[in-house]
This record gives structure tokens, sequence and C-alpha cells, in this order.
């Protein structure tokens, strides 16, 4: 059986406060909740938190759960700002919404869309899930943001995210095209690969734009 | 087939160059026309562009040199002129310069210009580094799969230039080859196509790319041709870019570049692996920050300082100035007038204090031309090497917190030669808001060389002041450019350059470069000293200019200065240097102490800009933001004066 909305909400910020915060509980009030509160009372039969007097601890299924959780809102957050391009508080609401959506297999495909994040947009890990394990053991290559890349790393652009369509044409125009092999030489004071015989130096906003397809080792 | 070679009317032919910056159009230019060249405004634009006649086989040709361009589809001013003139200058030849070492990368323009029905002649230049690089290109076949003559060259060594000047005499357009496109693009571009029944220069298949990529200028030329059937087109446009979704832009370029890709499999082979040499080894430690800043001091050091301000202003100056005209020109023409002019006023006008020979053109020629020849003469050579864009590369994030990004090196740089011409560059950068900042550190902090040449040897006599005067302006630029950046409203910039190699310098570009700037520079300015004179004169002979100095009498004691230092600012404004040079005066005769000095110099630097200056500003930015941008500096010339005087009062720095 799945748990109501509320009762993974509970779940999410409890298994961020224990395992990522590193606390061994956390207390009600911290979490604005009574002790018969619905949720609670759901989490508490599935045997996936325990609550002892005002303190609530989490059971190792619940650990379980509760990562699941997170990660599908991490990747909901990455979706919406990534690609539907949402903003702020704003994307953080739609992303509540929508992790309840992400049941197991649905996760899974945004991730493999999303090709395996390894953080959310504010910084934090997104837990790994199977795909990810996968997708590492077959080696498969990456599409990653230029910023991400080694001086001296090699691959091969992949797209172009920028969404001011003059800038795209000149980076085209530049010979700056998805399927071009490129070579990355310095990241500081900017940005400097090579494509071809010729040099070019773009900031880090637009390096950021750049999609590269590394090369699988 | 209506190609434009049907509507040629005037017996010379046409020759026009285009292709990327930096393949070297410049020097192929001057290469096929020798001697004879007019570089001048393309009409209505700002965009200089050059224009030579040339000779081949007893017929006469005029030949075009275009500003760089990357792609018919244009964003920049430069790139529109470019192809302005290919739409309507109806060029005989088109000489299409590529760089071999980036073949693959510019081939995608030649396409363009092949599929616009324009009869093109292809010059892959630079095959000499090409070849040391290890890349080998097969030149007849590739004519053969592009079905237009294609040369290889390496027009620095004039290798390549007879059978250039062949294919221009025997060029014969027709015959060109298509190149075929994906299934579903060349289903689109023929949907546009049959709808197009106008006479166009360009071949119908380019007129209905460029309208699938949304251009808005061959829009308009559509609709002027089409008239009541260009609804008609722009519906069956539309329907192809919502049809498709995606960007037709990334469509149409990576089908060019796979067609381009084919074209190239055969032709080029690149060696394997090769040592960096020395010029590249060079070009990386200058945009290494621990080795580029360094290797910039260097060049400020002895480009500006040692050839500019020591060459230049100092032994240049001194015998032009000192020997020619103070000991030869001058008495002499003073001689003349006292014998035949008897009016006095005359007398005063030509050979007085602000006559025009002997201010005017005393000024015009003595000081400041060595003065800037000198500055334009090693500009020229910063960027004939291809050190420009490494520098905006390395200043890119510094130039960020002030609103601006590392392309605005360039006019900056270019300030301290004459801000005027400066100001006038500034419209190459991409945003407004750019524009405005640029223009108003340059009105503000930026000297001029002339005035930058009279300070140095103003303040180098005094031990400290220099110090002071380099800390100021340097604080009052960093201070007003990040509070800019917070003001100005407008798009953030964004960084993005190529960086061209780096090469030694042409001896004829760098002369030519040289040249046009020092054209322009006596064109537009020397008018200006002559004004200048005639008004200190009228000011003097009318005693408007008393007025005016007792007008500032007030602001200049309250900066803790003599009077006679108001009439320095006032000639400040005529040209920058004039008041610099006032204060000159004023030093030698002892009648400041190095702290008036300081604080006269800082609040000069600061000061209104020269009028030359104001009226570009005004032409460039409008008047409203010009006025603004005057009052904003003038106020603050004067409070930073203010305030220095009282913090060196108070804290006896200087005496």
């Amino acid at each position: 059986m799945t748990p109501s909305n509320k009762a993974e909400d509970i779940l999410e910020t409890l298994w961020i406060a224990i395992v990522e915060d590193g606390d061994n509980s956390a207390s009600l009030d911290s979490l604005r909740l009574t002790a018969d509160d619905p949720g609670l009372r759901e989490l508490e039969e599935q045997a996936l938190v325990e609550i002892k007097g005002a303190r609530l601890y989490l059971r190792p299924a619940g650990q379980e759960a509760g990562q699941k959780i997170v990660r599908r809102h991490r990747l909901a957050e990455r979706l919406m700002m990534d690609i539907l391009n949402l903003q702020g508080d704003d994307a953080n609401a739609k992303a509540c919404e929508f992790e309840h959506l992400l049941n197991e297999g649905v996760d899974t495909k945004i991730c493999t869309l999303l090709n395996h994040p390894a953080t959310c947009p504010h910084g934090r890990p997104i837990p790994p899930g199977e795909c990810c394990r996968q997708a590492r053991r077959a080696g498969e290559v990456g599409v990653v943001p230029l910023t991400e890349l080694k001086p001296g790393q090699e691959g091969e652009i992949a797209y172009l995210a920028t969404r001011d369509a003059k800038k795209m044409q000149k980076l085209m125009s530049l010979g700056v095209l998805p399927g071009s092999r490129m070579r990355l030489s310095r990241r500081f004071p900017s940005f400097i690969f090579q494509v071809g015989n010729s040099e070019f130096a773009v900031d880090e906003l637009l390096a950021r734009e750049i999609f590269i397809r590394l090369n699988s080792a | 087939m209506a190609g434009p070679q049907a509507k040629v009317k005037d017996p010379g032919r046409k020759i026009v160059l285009v292709g990327n910056p930096n393949v070297g159009k410049s020097v192929l230019f001057n290469a096929l026309t020798g001697t004879y060249t007019v570089v001048s405004n393309y009409p209505g634009t700002s965009v200089a562009v050059a224009r030579g006649q040339c000779e081949i086989d007893g017929r006469r040709y005029q030949v075009l040199d275009t500003p760089g361009m990357y792609s018919l589809l244009p964003i920049t001013e430069e790139e529109r002129v470019a192809r302005e003139i290919l739409l309507q200058e109806h060029a005989d030849t088109v000489v299409h310069v590529v760089d071999a070492r980036n073949l693959e990368r510019m081939l995608p323009m030649t396409l363009q210009l092949v599929e616009a029905g324009l009869p093109v002649v292809l010059v892959v230049n630079i095959m000499d580094e090409a070849e040391r690089l290890g890349i080998h290109i097969d030149i007849p076949l590739l004519g053969e799969k592009l079905g237009i003559p294609v040369i290889g060259a390496a027009i620095g060594r004039k290798r390549g230039l007879a059978e250039l000047r062949r294919a221009i005499a025997g060029n014969r357009p027709g015959g060109q080859a298509v190149f075929g496109y994906g299934f579903e693009l060349e289903g689109d571009i023929e949907a546009v196509a049959r709808c197009l029944k106008g006479t166009y220069t360009l071949h119908p298949r380019a007129v209905s790319l460029l309208l699938l990529q949304r251009d808005e200028e061959v829009r308009e030329l559509v609709r002027g041709q089409e008239q009541e059937r260009f609804p008609l087109v722009e519906q069956v446009v539309s329907d192809i870019i919502f049809e498709r979704r995606h960007d037709l832009h990334l469509r149409i370029s990576l089908e060019r570049k796979r067609v381009c890709h084919g074209l190239l499999s055969e032709v080029v082979r690149q060696d394997p692996d090769r040592k960096a040499s020395l010029g590249e080894r060079l070009a990386a430690w200058t945009i290494n920050p621990w080795t580029g800043f360094p290797l910039l001091v260097a060049v400020l050091y002895f480009g500006l300082y040692q050839f500019v301000g020591q060459f230049g202003a100092g032994t240049i100056v001194d015998f032009v100035e000192g020997e020619l005209f103070e000991g030869y020109v001058n008495p002499w023409l003073i001689r003349q007038a006292e014998s035949w002019l008897p009016w006095i006023w005359l007398k005063e006008l030509l050979v007085g204090e602000y006559g025009v020979f002997t201010l005017g053109v005393r000024y015009a020629v003595a000081l400041v031309l060595p003065i800037v020849g000198t500055f334009f003469l090693f500009f020229s050579i910063m960027e004939d090497v291809g050190y420009f864009p490494r520098l905006a590369m390395l200043v890119d994030r510094i130039f960020k917190r002030i609103g601006l990004n590392g392309r605005a090196v360039i006019p900056m740089v270019l300030g301290f030669g004459c801000d005027t011409m400066a100001t006038m560059v500034t419209r190459t950068l991409e945003t407004v808001r750019e524009r405005i900042i640029v223009t108003l550190l340059l009105a503000l902090a930026v000297p001029c060389s002339a005035q930058l040449g009279v300070i140095l040897g103003l303040l180098s006599g005094v031990p400290g002041a220099l110090a002071v005067w380099t800390a100021c302006i340097v604080l009052v630029f960093l201070a007003v450019g990040l509070l800019a950046a917070r003001v100005v409203v407008g798009d953030q910039p964004m960084f993005y350059m190529e960086l061209p190699p780096l090469r030694l310098p042409q001896v004829r570009n760098v002369l030519v470069k040289t040249y046009s700037r020092m054209q322009w520079y006596f064109l537009e300015i020397f008018p200006l000293f002559i004004l200048a004179s005639v008004m200190l004169w009228a000011g003097k002979m009318t005693g408007a200019l008393q007025g005016l100095v007792r007008v500032m009498d007030p602001f200049v004691r309250a900066l803790g200065l003599p009077e006679e230092v108001a009439a320095a600012f006032i000639f400040g404004f005529f040209r920058r240097d004039f008041g610099a040079a006032g204060l000159y005066d004023l030093q030698t005769s002892g009648l400041l102490s190095p702290r008036q000095l300081t604080v006269a110099a800082v609040t000069m630097t600061l000061f209104v800009p020269c009028v030359a200056q104001f009226l570009m500003m005004k032409k460039e930015r409008g008047w409203k933001v010009s006025l603004g941008i005057f009052a904003l500096v003038t106020a603050l010339a004067f409070i930073v004066g203010w305030v220095l005087n009282r913090v060196l009062l108070q804290t006896g720095w200087l005496p």
C-alpha cells in the first residue's frame, strides 16, 4: 500500500533531518505535528516510523521509503527547472505536487530523461536509483554542461540550451554546432575550448548552456 | 535564373570580398588593389567599407572589402552591412575567403553563397599555416564538388594571387552545384519557393531558407516584392515553422554541416599529432591569468609608456613643437604678421595668444598628432597581432562587475588614444546598457593620450602626486562602474568570442589601419582645433572669457585652487589637453603647490570631455543621455576634487 501525500511529506522531512542532517530523531514539535496526526498514524501502521514520547524515529523500512521520496522530489525539481523552465517558489510548489505522481517506474523514466542527475537545483544530492547504477555499470555516455568538464577533457557538443535565439544563432554560425568535437583547454578566467582548429572563449553563463556528450571510457 | 549578373549596367565590374573576420580579406584586398584605397562608411551606416580599383587582363574592376560576416543571416551591424552589399551591389564576382585551417567550419557559408545564386570564387587562404599543422587539402577535388572555382592560397606570401586573377577574369557564373538537404527540409523549401513570384537578387531557394529562419529584412523585402500575395507566403512559412516545432536554424545549420562533412570527406586529410609551436605557447600564456597579467603590464609599459609616452609625447613632440614650431615656424609667422597686418584683431586671430596658427595648428600638428599617431600605430599593431580578443577574455570577469563584458575593453583601450573615436566605437557593443556605461566611463575616467601625455609630464616632477592621481582615477572608475552596473537597466551582458591565433603583424596592414585612423582623426578633429581657437579668440576680444572665468571662480576657490585655474578648465572643454597644458603653464610659473596641482589634475581629468567627444556622445546616444552624462561628470569632477583637497589638507600628504 502506498502512503498518502501527507504521509509522504512527513517521511521526506524526517528522512532529510535524520539521514542528511545526521540527527538520530526529530521532535514532533519541530515537524509541527501532534501524535494523533492521520499521516503519522499511517506511517506508524506501515511500520516506517516509531514514535517514542515526543520524538520520532525512522525504522529501516522507513529509511528506504524516505530515500525514494526524497529522490522523487529532487528529480521533480530538476524537471521543473531544467525542462519546464519554472523558477523559484512556483517551481518548488509544483515539484511538491508533482513528486507524488512519480511512482515506481515513472521516476526511472524521468531520471533517464534527465540523464541521471546527481544533484538537485539547490545542490543537494539526489539519491541514486537502480537506473543510475545500471547506467554507471554499462558506462553509458553522459551529457553534461560544459561547466562540468575538466581542462583537457574532450567530448561532442550534444545540444545548445540557450533560450536566446540570437545567441544560439551566433554560436551556430561560429561553428559551435551539435555534433562537433570539442576539447576544453581552460576553465578560468573563462571557459576556453577548441572546435576544429579554432579556439573560443565563453563566460560561465553561456558555458552552462552548452551541453557536451562525454566519451565513454 | 534571375541571377545578379544580369543587372550590371556600369562598365566597371565589381568584385566583393566576403568571409569571416581574421581570414585575410584585408590582406587580399591590399594585394589586389595595390596602393589606391578609400575607406569610408557604408551609406546610411557607421560601418567602414574599403573600396579600391584593380586591373586584370586590361579590364578595370572595382573591389569592395566587406566587414567580417559569419553567415548570411546577420546579427551585428557589420554583418548586416556585408549582406546589404551582397544584396545591393550586384557583384560580378563574390570572392569568399576562408581559413584553410577551419575549412569545415567556414564552408557552410560558401554553401549559402552558392545557394543564393551568387557568382562565387572560393579562396582557401592560409594554406601555408595549414600545411604546417599537417592539414592537406585537395583543392581541385573541392572545386569539382562545389562546382565553382576554388583557389588554394597564402595571400600574405603572394601565393595563389595569379590563379585568383585568372579565375576572376574567366568567371562565368552558372552551372553551380545544388546541395541536397534532407527530404523534409527540401519539401519545405520547395513549398515556400513555389509561392515566390517577385524578382530577387538572391535565388528563390535562398530567399525561402532565410524566410524560414525568420529573417526580418528578407521578410520586408518579400513583402515589397509580393504585394498582395505576401499574406499567403507568410501563412505558408508560419505553417511550416509550426509543423516542424523545433528550431529551424539549428536544423538548417545541421543539414549544412552534414553536407559540408560529405563534401570534405575525401578532400581534407589531417596528419596525426604534432608539437605546439612557440606562437601557440605564447598564445596560451596570454590567456592564463598568472602569465597574462604580467604580459599585459609589459605590453602597456613598452607600448603605452615607452613608445607613446616617452617617444611620441617626449622625443617627437620636443622636436616638432619645441624645435620646429617654437624655433622657426611661429616666430616667422609672427614676423610676417607684424609686417603685413595692420589690424590688431586679425593679428590676434591668426598669431595671437589663442591664434589659429599659433594655438590651433601648433596644437593639432605639433603636440597632438605625434602622440595620437604613435598611439594609433601601437593600437593597430596590437589589433593585427590578434591580442585584443585575448585581453577581452582576460578582463571579462572584472568587467562583469561593472556591468560590461570583456569586449568593452577594446573601446576602453582606444579611449586612451582618443576618447572621441572610442565613443564612436562603443556602437560595436551588443547591448544599449553596455554602450551607455562605456560612454559614461570614457567621458569621466579615461584620459586620452594627449591629456595623459601632458598630465604625466606635469605630475612626474612632483613626488607622490602621480600616485595620488592614479589612485583617484582608478577609484572613481571602479566606483562609478559598480554603481552604473546597478543603476543602468538592461540586458546582462554575455561573453563569447573567437580567439584567433596570435600572428606576426603585417607591416602593410598595420600602416593602412594606422593611416585610416589618423586620416579620420585629422578630418574630424582638426577643424575643431581651429574652431576652438577662434572661439577662445572671440572670447578674449569680447571679454566673454573673463566673464566665464568669473562664474567659475567660486567653484575653483572651493577646491582650494588659484583663480587662474578657471581659465584652464574652460580651455579643457575645447580640448582636454588644452586645459592640462594650461596647468602646465601655471606650474612652470610657480603658481601651484603640489597639492593644488594634484587636485587640479584630478578634477581636470574627470571634468567634462572635450567638445568633439560631447558632440560624438550626442550623435551616438542622443540628447537626453549625453546631457545627463555631461551633468553627472561635471558634478562628480568637482565633488571628487573637493573631497580630495579636504583629504590632502587633513592628512598633509602633499604640501
